[in-house]
């Protein structure tokens, strides 16, 4: 009886203790998407996300802050950002087992410094008016789509990517005459984000673009956007050869994480069946894992073939890829 | 001469705390010192000449078309019998609540070929595609320098009207008196005595210009800071945005500089407001034009993205997100209080250093704090960063020798940070003001309290503090309301779990979901009119 008491005690502190645990995030990623997954990881694991959200300068303040840094766990939205923080030595190798085992070998660092937690397709929305058409990347410098195209800024990380990509499928050459084709054929100059794209469509203004898969579940599920997403098709280009571009939101550990034990509880929990599926659901993105299901909405829209470009391939490209639109001076 | 106005003390801290404020600013100069060449040279070859031309020519017409907005609305409130004076006399100041990113949003939203103007319109007209019309395209450089000047002008229009109802009303007689009509006196005596208050505000105007990014890049206006992005996150060569970062502070330096060298030798000062105003009375059509000049801005810069912005918020909010607004919120207000309050006290530091202290090199502190203006907000985040980590490092191995618990990152990751980079940024808004309002005060006011005996403390309690008044609430007003539309620093310095309005607003802006944040956006905004409302009933009381 005695003994029950004090193990039951033991146990009461023990889980106070727990309470007060605390891991620390640096997130790319924005909050009305992360939030849901860490309240539940709090629940689970009694520990305590605290979170600090930023488009850019984390590999800055990282620097800087050096091993006094209180960040745990660092989430990203592209593979460029997670392969520059290991570049700069901001992360740690992490060793374990269920990280390693729910997500398949390309998405993952052979180093054990990064991990993908969802993958993203770069589509071609098409406007449903053209009908269904095959489409590859190389075919929006098709003269036929003069004036039809409409893109976002060829800064942006995706856009980046996607001419990383080229880079690697074509060599520079190629791909700098691409992107000039491309901005020749572009509507008015690059702008807006990926939804706004489509809403041109929509209005008419231009027959296609380019924009991430989640963007288009997403429109369909405002009100207001909905009919955009209705004037479109999805497209997963290249179909027909290398395949559709994916790019990976992903996740490192902080060389100097305070709290190691607790980010990688929660890096585990990422990748956990729970969590996918709520980046299924919520997001629309296609999980890692691949016990978890896509949400129905992602899976109407078919099965694709996925470029199996090498992501490191794509960071490494990163550099060239920007000089080639500089050089195109596609944004002007 | 009033006593002590060589103190040595006055002078040491002056310098110490100039140089602490520019310490960002000079990281940033030397950090800009080793960038590579090679980057250069290929952004000249390619995109830099077309970014160095929208540059000066965004800075060139925002400043223009927010002098026009600001000189001419001061002059009609204070020297015309304009209808409803007293209401557009406050009204005039509103659009500075409103954040330039958050205008650009909406009139996009509002003019772009997608929005509810042009869809009417090809509705009305039965228009198929963009090849059946013209209509203006507002994503250009022209729209974002329209966007800015409409939130921008208030500056001038406040400095500007500070300046004319300060002004003393004998000069106007006397030029009167010489034959002049009231329109020329207007011209050649209110109008050029004006010009340091004028020169100031149209500085700040240029310098927050030529500082933005959030605007033209949603406005895809490739400028300066655009290369700086790029070079910064692109090319992943800190240096060369350094570098570039330096060049554009020196540009605007030299503007300032420039300006301030043509009007050296002019001297101009007087307080005699008690008197009152001849007012030039406008006919019907001068009345109807002074009006729709006046009205236009306020509602182009603050009525119809407001109403705008009550539409969306009725639409699409709800009352728990009221809750979780109203606790940022507090957060936003917070920093800006302090930091409003902290750089108004260094700004009259500096300003009355300059103005009552005798050493050879007075006006040198202010001018020196007033340099982070020019910095883009993300540059000197990032300095600020590079500045303050090495010194918590420093800190904290120092305490670790003498065996003391580490205390960690207390400044790099602590508010702080925050504070201090809104402090930097925004120390030339508060100098602006403080030194246009000394300027009114007249020499022989600093003399006078001494031949009666009074100490300096006694002089600046008794005399200038008072008269600056307005010039303070002014400067503390102007500070609050940029801290609390402040972005770049906020997002790259806040410590874990700290959001601000104006954070939380970018993050949905920048998803293109604005709709979601027009509550937090009516906040802000709501929050930037409390002291401006204040600020008006109290000289309204007084």
């Amino acid at each position: 009886m005695l003994k029950k008491i004090i193990i039951g005690a033991l146990l009461s502190v023990n889980l106070m203790a727990v309470a007060s645990e605390e891991v620390n995030v640096y997130s790319y990623r924005q909050p009305f998407l992360v939030k849901p997954l860490f309240d539940q990881f709090t629940e689970q694991s009694g520990i305590k996300v605290n979170v600090v959200f930023a488009k850019k300068g984390m590999a800055e303040r990282l620097a800087g802050e050096g091993k006094y840094s209180t960040a745990d766990v660092l989430l990203t939205t592209d593979i460029s950002r997670l392969i520059e923080l290991r570049d700069r030595d901001l992360v740690q190798v992490v060793n374990s087992d269920i990280l390693a085992n729910a997500i398949p070998e390309q998405f993952q660092a052979k180093d054990n410094t990064w991990f993908a937690l969802t993958t993203r397709a770069r589509n071609i929305y098409s406007a449903k008016r053209l009908g269904n058409i095959d489409f590859n990347y190389e075919d929006l410098a098709d003269e036929k789509y003069k004036g039809r195209l409409c893109m976002r800024s060829g800064k942006h990380p995706y856009t980046v990517a996607l001419v990383s990509s080229m880079i690697s499928e074509h060599g520079k050459e190629y791909t700098l005459q691409w992107l000039q084709k491309l901005k020749a054929n572009l509507a008015r100059k690059p702008q807006g984000g990926d939804r706004s794209q489509v809403q041109a469509i929509h209005q008419n203004l231009c027959d296609v673009s380019l924009g991430n898969s989640y963007y288009f579940g997403k429109m369909l599920q405002d009100e207001k956007q909905k009919a955009w997403a209705d004037a479109v098709n999805i497209n997963f280009p290249n179909q027909k050869n290398r395949g559709t571009h994916v790019n990976i939101s992903g996740v490192a550990m902080a060389k100097y994480a305070p709290n190691t034990k607790n980010a990688q509880a929660l890096m585990e929990y990422l990748v956990s069946k729970p969590a996918q599926e709520l980046y299924a659901q919520t997001n629309m993105e296609y999980p890692v894992r691949k016990d978890v299901e896509i949400s129905p909405l992602v899976a109407s829209w078919g099965e694709f073939k996925a470029d199996t470009l090498a992501l490191e391939d794509i960071a490494k490209n990163r550099k060239a890829a920007i000089m080639l639109l500089d050089q195109a001076k596609f944004d002007l | 001469m009033i006593a002590l106005n060589n103190s040595k003390t006055w002078t040491f801290f002056s310098f110490l705390i100039a140089l602490v404020l520019i310490v960002p600013v000079l990281v940033m100069l030397v950090g800009g010192v080793n960038a590579s060449t090679e980057l250069f040279s290929h952004l000249w070859q390619t995109v830099l000449p077309t970014y160095l031309k929208n540059t000066l020519f965004l800075g060139c017409l925002v400043v223009v078309l927010s002098l026009f907005f600001g000189v001419s609305s001061a002059a009609i409130i204070t020297y015309t019998n304009i209808v409803f004076k007293k209401q557009l006399r406050w009204l005039l100041m509103l659009p500075l609540a409103m954040p330039a990113y958050l205008i650009a949003y909406i009139y996009t939203d509002l003019f772009d070929y997608a929005g509810p103007v042009q869809r009417s319109l090809r509705a009305w007209f039965n228009w198929q595609s963009p090849n059946d019309y013209w209509f203006f395209d507002i994503r250009t450089l022209p729209g974002a320098a329209v966007m800015l000047a409409l939130v921008l002008f208030p500056y001038i229009y406040m400095l500007t009207r500070g300046a004319f109802e300060q002004q003393d009303q004998n000069l106007i007689r006397a030029s009167r008196t010489l034959g002049f009509s009231l329109r020329q006196s207007f011209f050649r005596v209110a109008l050029p005595l004006a010009r340091p208050a004028i020169a100031v505000a149209a500085s700040l105007v240029l310098m927050e210009t030529l500082a933005d990014f959030a605007t033209v890049q949603y406005f895809s206006v490739n400028t300066l800071t655009t290369a700086i992005y790029d070079t910064w996150l692109g090319y992943g060569d800190l240096a060369a945005a350094n570098a570039l970062a330096s060049v554009l502070m020196l540009l605007i330096l030299f503007v300032v500089l420039a300006e301030q060298k043509s009007r050296a030798g002019l001297r101009h000062q007087s307080t005699r407001p008690s008197f009152t105003r001849e007012l030039i009375q406008l006919s019907i059509t001068q009345q109807l034009f002074a009006s729709i000049l006046c009205w236009s801005l306020v509602i182009l810069g603050f009525l119809l993205p407001f109403v705008l912005l009550i539409s969306m918020a009725l639409e699409y909010s709800t009352a728990a997100q009221l809750t979780v607004l109203l606790e940022t919120g507090v957060n936003s207000i917070k920093i800006a209080v302090i930091a409003a309050t902290i750089t108004v006290i260094l700004a009259l530091f500096f300003g009355l250093y300059q103005r009552l202290h005798q050493h050879k090199y007075r006006a040198i502190p202010q001018q020196l704090s007033g340099l982070g203006y020019a910095v883009p907000g993300t540059v000197l985040a990032m300095a600020l960063l590079s500045t303050f980590g090495p010194i918590d490092h420093w800190l904290n191995s120092l305490l670790e020798q003498f065996g003391l618990p580490e205390p960690g990152l207390i400044l790099s990751g602590t508010l702080f940070a925050i504070i201090f980079a809104f402090v930097v940024r925004f120390s030339a808004v508060a100098n602006g003001t403080i030194v246009s309002g000394i300027k009114q005060i007249p020499h022989s006011l600093d003399y006078a309290p001494a031949t009666l005996g009074a100490g300096l403390k006694r002089t600046l309690f008794k005399v200038h503090l008072p008269l600056l008044t307005p010039a303070i609430m002014v400067a503390w007003l102007l500070v609050f309301v940029e801290a609390m539309k402040e972005l770049p620093a906020v997002l790259l310095l806040r410590p874990f779990n700290f959001e601000t309005l104006s954070s939380q607003i970018y993050q949905l802006i920048s998803d293109e979901m604005l709709e979601q944040g027009a509550l937090g956006a009516i906040l802000i905004v709501v929050f930037g009119l409390l002291p401006i409302v204040l600020l008006n009933t109290k000289k309204e009381t007084s």
